[in-house]
């Protein structure tokens, strides 16, 4: 277990680096200066010649790929081009903001996802069955931005019951300000969820040892969450470990059409004023965040399932 | 039906002992989108106490659909069309699922096919041992006792450690002997044993049959082993019901039926199986043809298309159990002593 | 020879299957017939279109739909009927493209992968991982501050983020079928590798590719206005469905017709090429079900 566990996570360390690697190599593959390219038509000799310096841009590129490892493996992600603040502080100050905001979406979606799952395969062609069924297949259709662009309309414009605008200050008022981002996020996957554990639960509830858990006479819903749950469960929580990559693309729209603060606002921020050090920097991350992810969804799989403990 | 009540032989087997449970007319039926299959017709059979009764008959003959049919576990498309099934005065026909869950895994427990897959694979032995015994009043320590001391009952290497391993750590021997300390445990007073042996190897499979043998002759319970292999049958059963095409053709003591068996179909069996061909041969006999529609069965003999004795009186006339004398019973015409027989 | 007989025999079971699959379910009909709606309205764009996509004033300003304009206007009085044809084919576009670009590019990196050295096959393996651990809008993102934003550079990304995905399956197929009985022993008849791929590879490979292409159309169509929404795609005043929703989204509290004219599209693309990819795979590869 514990070797498999370091294993995943030199693993997921190299998938990073490699990641990153990948974004670096792409400043340079494209033809013309990586300084002029990053400054942009503000750029005066003077700034690009101090860019150049500061990145290292100056020198040979394996150097500069090394000298780059050797900066994030001690936190360092570089200087803001314009106001020359630390880079891993200002996406630091904003991580919060949107890890708050995934991770509420994702808990409520995933909470009812899998009671609506659950519902749906032990209760099949029922009226909630049906119902559940078309709305996921209704939901996954849209995409999050489309969603966030109704929720604004439909509860802040017609219906004018919630803030849309902000993050808001203080506990309450910042719960209030989470609810329509977090349903625009987290509603198609109420419907990815739903629909994943509806089919495992089917496919486990024919298993020969819920059959056998009967036989002894254990009570339904004891069989249903030792016995069919722990591991119809499995498929979701693989989805949303993957997918973690997903719901940072839909929080870059969420953040930007409800001006809230968050990375996502920062990228697209950056991407404006081409300040390429701090689009590299959350993207970074970012990445980093998912592939943490994906390791953690496989733990929690090997924790409730032993058989994938050995397999790994 | 008078006259097929006046050819029944004595229900009774053997010495008047009262079965443990009586089998009168069952009848179940599989709803499928083309049709209702009639799977089990009109089945009259007592599993006797404290005795191992064999099932025994090709595949698809509803060997499995009786035993589960008497857990109360029947697929959900199945339905019990007619007839009783009594144990202690309580017809189990028809319980409501709170008066199942009461008897299973107290009074009716039950070993089954597959043991890779029997078990839960995401949770250890010992906790599965252990929620068996929900209903024990005692702590988890004694519980856990319980749980050793029948792995050594099915002498399980090392007993107490395997309570923290998981089935897949297991062996395919290993894990059908944790079905069966678990089915022992609850002290049930019937245990319903489905192709038990089906999926291990020859040798385990023989010590799979002689520990089930002694054990049930230690805890003296009723023992209702399916099975289609007859070796198996003769070595763990006290008597044999044969199957064919969902009712059963033929029943009686084990000895007794393996001697003389009186339906066709028995006897086919019997020339079938590899255990029993004495003349050196080329190829396996089969028994040719294959088995009519359930969903519209004959109206004459269910065998009559396959049986190499059929006569006239096959094709319109459902033969009824005929007594053999010993508690031997056939579902032949050639038993009816009114037929000259051939 | 072989080829001809289990052509003749496959081609019934297709059809039946056809027949079997969309007689079961609507929504397989539904599909098809939304891809052709989708996909036929962007070809003929220029020919449908009631106005002229880019002409300003051509009724009043922020109005709802009307005989005149079915889906309303726009803040400067743009025609959000035509626009929306128009973005169509913006959207088809990008989506042909760029999964054609990403199709070939899996196929030969899966190849690669699949028949290629331990060594190189577990470097490409890392790149794909890697690849597929960023966010597709987030690394669009990035790559917009690099090369700028445009029609060709929502393709490259794109492309570049749907290349692990194809060139994974590709080379399981491929390592599958390295090992199969059939090919070892045309293998010892000596046969070469080309011969085997063209054979007996890409007729496996291609099908299941193509399924799992027209169902990532909508991932493509997205991203495509999603990045465009947020002015790093599509640059206005082309009309692109994300310019679309733009636009509404700025003027979201006068008139919500732009931000609802802008969105159906792209839902029903999503119903429609989702459907249809359901239906076809269900006719031609069940198999997939399981994997997908």
């Amino acid at each position: 277990m514990l070797l498999y566990t370091s294993q995943r996570l030199v693993l997921s360390v190299v998938i990073v680096m490699v990641a990153v690697s990948i974004l670096t190599l792409m400043l340079h593959v494209v033809p013309g200066d990586p300084a002029v390219m990053i400054l942009g038509p503000r750029a005066t000799p003077e700034l690009i010649e101090q860019t150049r310096e500061a990145m290292g841009l100056d020198k040979p590129l394996p150097v500069q790929i090394v000298t780059f490892f050797g900066n994030i493996l001690r936190g360092d992600l570089g200087q803001d081009v314009f106001t020359g603040r630390e880079v891993s502080q200002i996406v630091f100050e904003q991580l919060p903001y949107t890890l708050i905001l995934i991770s509420v979406s994702i808990l409520w979606a995933a909470v009812l996802g899998i009671a609506l799952g659950c519902y749906s395969a032990l209760r099949r062609n029922t009226w909630l069955d049906t119902l559940t069924g078309v709305l996921s297949v209704g939901t996954i259709s849209i995409p999050a931005f489309v969603m966030a662009l109704y929720s604004v309309l439909v509860f802040a414009v017609w219906l004018q019951w919630l803030p849309a605008i902000g993050a808001g200050e203080g506990f309450w008022d910042g719960a209030t300000h989470l609810i329509l981002p977090s349903f625009a996020i987290g509603v198609s996957w109420v419907g990815y969820v739903s629909r994943i554990v509806r089919a495992s639960m089917l496919e486990v509830m024919g298993q020969p040892h819920v059959r056998m858990a009967r036989a002894y006479g254990l009570p339904d819903g004891w069989i249903t969450r030792s016995h069919i749950l722990k591991i119809a469960v499995q498929p979701a929580v693989t989805l949303i470990g993957t997918g973690v990559a997903h719901l940072f693309s839909a929080a870059v729209f969420v953040e930007v059409i409800f001006a809230r603060p968050g990375i996502g606002a920062l990228i697209v921020q950056a991407v404006n004023e081409r300040n390429y050090p701090i689009v590299l920097g959350a993207v970074l991350v970012t990445t980093g965040i998912i592939v943490l992810a994906t390791l953690i969804s496989d733990l929690v799989i090997a924790w409730l399932d032993p058989r994938q403990r050995e397999d790994m | 039906m008078v006259s097929s009540v006046a050819t029944e032989p004595d229900r009774q087997t053997e010495g008047g002992a009262e079965p443990l449970v009586r089998i009168d007319g069952l009848s179940v039926d599989f709803a499928t989108p083309r049709g209702a299959i009639h799977a089990l017709r009109d089945i009259t059979l007592d599993v006797p106490k404290g005795k191992v009764l064999g099932l025994v008959g090709e595949s698809g003959c509803g060997k499995s659909t009786l035993a589960y049919s008497l857990i109360g576990l029947l697929a959900e498309n199945a339905r019990i069309a007619g007839g009783r099934i009594d144990m202690d005065g309580q017809n189990l026909a028809h319980l409501r699922p709170r008066e199942w869950r009461a008897l299973r895994g107290r009074r009716i427990s039950m070993i089954f096919q597959d043991p890779m897959t029997s078990l839960n694979p995401v949770t250890t032995i010992g906790q599965q041992m252990m929620d068996i015994q929900y209903r024990e009043k005692g702590g988890r320590a004694e519980k856990r006792a319980r749980a050793i001391e029948f792995l050594e009952q099915v002498q399980l290497p090392d007993a107490a450690s395997k309570l923290d391993a998981y089935p897949h750590q297991l062996s395919g021997g290993m894990r059908q002997r944790v079905c069966i300390a678990m089915a022992l445990l609850t002290r049930p007073d019937l245990l319903i044993a489905d192709e038990p042996t089906t999926a291990l190897d020859a040798t385990l499979e023989m010590q799979i049959v002689t520990l089930l043998r002694e054990l049930q002759e230690k805890f003296g319970c009723s023992v209702l082993f399916v099975s289609h292999h007859l070796g198996t049958v003769a070595e763990l059963c006290d008597e044999v019901a044969v199957m064919y095409a969902g009712e059963v053709v033929e029943r009686g003591d084990v000895a007794q039926v393996f001697r003389d068996p009186c339906h066709p179909y028995t006897q086919a069996l019997f020339e079938c199986d590899p255990a029993r061909i004495r003349e050196a041969t080329r190829r396996l006999p089969t028994i040719p043809g294959t088995l009519p529609d359930l969903r519209r069965p004959p109206a004459g003999c269910a065998f009559r298309a396959r049986c190499p004795k059929a006569f006239e009186r096959c094709k319109t006339e459902h033969p009824p159990l005929y007594d053999a004398g010993g508690g031997q019973a056939a579902r032949c015409h050639l038993n009816d002593p009114a037929e000259d027989r051939a | 020879m072989t080829d001809a007989t289990q052509e003749a025999v496959s081609e019934p079971g297709v059809l039946s299957r056809t027949w079997r699959v969309l007689s079961a379910s609507p929504t397989g009909l539904i599909g098809f017939v939304l891809v052709a709606l989708i996909v036929g309205s962007a070809i003929f764009a220029p020919w449908i279109v009631p106005y002229d996509p880019a002409a300003i004033m051509t009724g009043p300003r922020m109005a709802p739909p009307s005989a005149e304009h079915w889906l309303g206007t726009d803040n400067i009085g743009r025609d959000t009927f035509s626009r929306v044809i128009a973005g169509g084919r913006i959207a088809m576009l990008v989506a042909a493209a760029s999964l054609a670009a990403a199709l070939s590019i899996g196929l030969l990196l899966g190849l690669i992968a699949g028949l290629g050295p331990r060594w190189l096959d577990n470097i490409l393996l890392l790149i794909f991982d890697a690849l597929r651990s960023f966010p597709t809008i987030v690394f669009g993102l990035a790559v917009v501050t690099i090369i700028g934003p445009s029609l060709f550079t929502v393709m490259l990304v794109v492309a570049i983020t749907s290349v692990p995905i194809y060139a994974r399956i590709v080379r399981t197929q491929t390592m599958a079928l390295k090992n199969a009985e059939f090919i070892l022993a045309e293998r010892a008849m000596g046969v070469g590798t080309p011969r085997l791929l063209f054979v007996h590879v890409l007729p496996n490979v291609l099908g299941p590719l193509l399924i799992l292409a027209s169902m990532d159309v909508p991932l493509v169509i997205a991203t495509e206005a999603g990045l465009s929404f947020l002015g790093m795609g599509v640059r206005p005043p082309t009309p692109s469905w994300g310019v679309i929703l733009n636009d509404g989204y700025n003027f979201i509290r006068n008139s919500p017709w732009p931000v609802i004219g802008g969105s159906i599209p792209i839902i029903l693309v999503t119903l429609g090429f989702t459907f249809m990819g359901e239906a076809l795979r269900d006719i031609f590869d069940p198999k997939l079900r399981k994997a997908g």
